[in-house]
């Protein structure tokens, strides 16, 4: 930067950066803070910040009383399976968007962008519908199909992104070096192409795992991942803050971190590539 | 370039994802405009097999004129201008904000950013009970420390709360992606306008803000179409009790609660048609962007 920055000006910015950082955080803080309290605790006026007695209880009371890990099981295996499935399908049609485009490209790419406006609630009946003749509702299989599909255009369009920055004329390089198709798509495109998929599966995979709508509508007992366990946490008895906190904690500490990875990603995943 | 072999296999490797999707859109859509003008009651009987009696537009009429349909329209513009407002304003400042040089820069942004991952059932849950109980919530000692009156959240000021829980997940995304437009602004043309002397204001109001436009267009545009279809926030803290009944809620619960499927998808046509509305202008600039 060419502009001088004070000393005096940088301090004010931290601080003031700092402190608005903590207050948007200080929801999270204080559910994993109070996930270790006694339900006594936890409730405790003045509120208790670091002199109370840690306890890891309600860890082992959530998990005892809910089958926690069925629940977390049911949202790796859907939030993984959906976005596994729907990067098997996208790959090839992203890729052959990219590469070989055609005039209908672009109407093919803003169409299934606009499937993805289709409001939830106004075809949840007839999926309803639908699940309940083909048997899926309350399966893993017929959750991963529906979430597959509402993520599915962003998967292309994220993958689309990312092949169109490879040039084609390092293709066309090896192909001329005599490289055969095989050889062209193992060892040219794919280690070029393996940094934008990898993004791509974080992303979707984050989108799945907090995906709410769905979930809660369409699974009972068997296949509820964690969206629908916390839901359940809406109708308490009795003390149940430190143990909705537990709950709540170990619902978002795996996708917080796996964010964290992602955060480059998110903009241009959610922008459809308009904002990079 | 292109040969007609190599077309013909892309569109064979585009088959699958466009025949799913296309399914995937149209099936639900058939099904819900076909019920939509019938009378499907299937608590009273009525199914598919036995066939439905075709109503007309009376569901459409019937939906429009119910005395829950107007004010659900209201809550829903409410919920997504609030939401909006403060997400865009706040995020502008705090990208501008984040944009300065900071000590810590990395973990800052990473605090900012944390909400946006946290699952909408978990975030309603929290601020409804740990923040926002008027009991034991952080907000009621707050209150009750500086001699106030603890407020009852979700039920005096129910729709307030909701906007604000919704703005904290999205004000992440909407920092987020004006933070990266800001970064992109060209410091120079700053520098230049501050030697000339322009206020800080001015700057910002003839040179910050109109490089910012597209992206702020792109934020109010997606942040829409997530935020009419609102639903677990709703779900898990109101239940669209005290007047937080959104049109996406009251759909729901037309066919969910009240089983009146021809009824709850008319609602559903509309709210295909008032997301289409957005969706197309937000096609309009992707689109744009494609050709660039």
């Amino acid at each position: 930067m060419a502009r001088a920055t004070t000393t005096n000006r940088k301090i004010i910015t931290t601080a003031a950066a700092w402190t608005i950082a903590l207050i948007i955080f200080f929801p999270i803080y204080w559910t994993i803070l109070t996930s270790f309290k006694t339900e006594a605790q936890a409730i405790n006026d003045p509120p208790l910040f670091f002199n109370f007695d840690w306890t890891l209880e309600n860890y082992a009371v959530v998990q005892e009383r809910s089958d926690y890990m069925k629940f977390l099981w049911n949202s790796v295996i859907v939030a993984g399976g959906s976005t596994l499935l729907g990067i098997l399908i996208a790959i090839p049609a992203a890729w052959s968007m990219a590469f070989v485009p055609s005039r209908r490209t672009k109407d093919i790419l803003l169409w299934m962008l606009s499937t993805k406006m289709l409001p939830a609630v106004g075809v949840l009946y007839p999926i309803s519908l639908i699940f309940v003749e083909f048997n899926l509702l309350d399966t893993r299989g017929g959750l991963i199909v529906v979430l597959m599909l509402i993520n599915l255009p962003i998967i292309v369009w994220m993958l689309y992104t990312y092949f169109k920055e490879i040039p084609g004329e390092i293709l066309e390089a090896a192909r001329m070096d005599g490289a055969t198709l095989k050889e062209e798509l193992l060892y040219v495109l794919t280690p070029m192409a393996i940094p934008g998929i990898a993004s791509t599966l974080l992303l979707n995979f984050i989108l799945a795992w907090n995906e709410a709508f769905w979930t809660l509508n369409l699974t009972a007992a068997n296949a509820a991942p964690l969206t629908a366990f916390i839901a359940s946490y809406s109708s308490p008895e009795g003390l149940f803050f430190a143990k909705l906190s537990a709950a709540s904690t170990m619902a978002i500490a795996p996708i917080l971190i796996l964010g964290w990875f992602s955060q480059k990603q998110l903009v241009r995943g959610l922008t459809f590539g308009a904002v990079k | 370039m292109a040969t007609k072999a190599s077309r013909s296999a892309a569109r064979i490797m585009m088959a699958p994802a466009v025949v799913l999707l296309l399914g995937w859109m149209l099936v639900p859509l058939i099904m819900t405009l076909w019920f939509s003008f019938t009378k499907y009651l299937p608590l009273r009987g009525d199914s598919i097999e036995r066939g439905l009696d075709w109503v007309g537009f009376t569901n459409y009429s019937r939906f429009l004129s119910s005395s829950s349909f107007w004010p659900s329209v209201q809550t829903t513009l409410i919920m997504v201008g609030g939401v909006l407002l403060i997400t865009v304003v706040l995020g502008i400042l705090l990208a501008m904000l984040l944009d300065q040089p900071i000590w810590g820069q990395g973990v800052v942004r990473i605090l900012v950013i944390a909400p946006f991952f946290v699952m909408p059932t978990v975030s309603a849950l929290v601020w409804k009970n740990m923040l926002m109980d008027p009991v034991n919530g952080i907000f009621a000692h707050l209150w009750r420390f500086f001699g106030a009156e603890p407020v009852a959240w979700l039920q005096d000021a129910s729709l307030s709360s909701i906007i604000m829980i919704v703005s904290w997940q999205w004000l992440p995304f909407a920092t987020l992606i004006l933070l990266t437009a800001i970064q992109s602004l060209d410091s120079e043309q700053l520098e230049a306008a501050e030697m000339d002397g322009a206020p800080a204001l001015k700057r910002f109001w003839f040179i910050v803000l109109p490089h910012l436009a597209r992206a702020i267009t792109i934020v109010i545009l997606i942040q829409t179409i997530f935020l009419l279809s609102i639903f677990a926030e709703i779900f898990v803290t109101t239940g669209g009790a005290f007047g937080t009944r959104t049109l996406t809620y009251l759909i729901f619960q037309r066919v969910i609660d009240s089983q009146n499927i021809g009824l709850g998808s008319a609602g559903g046509v509309y709210a295909i048609i008032l997301a289409n509305i957005v969706a197309i202008f937000l096609m309009r600039i992707v689109g744009k962007n494609l050709d660039a």
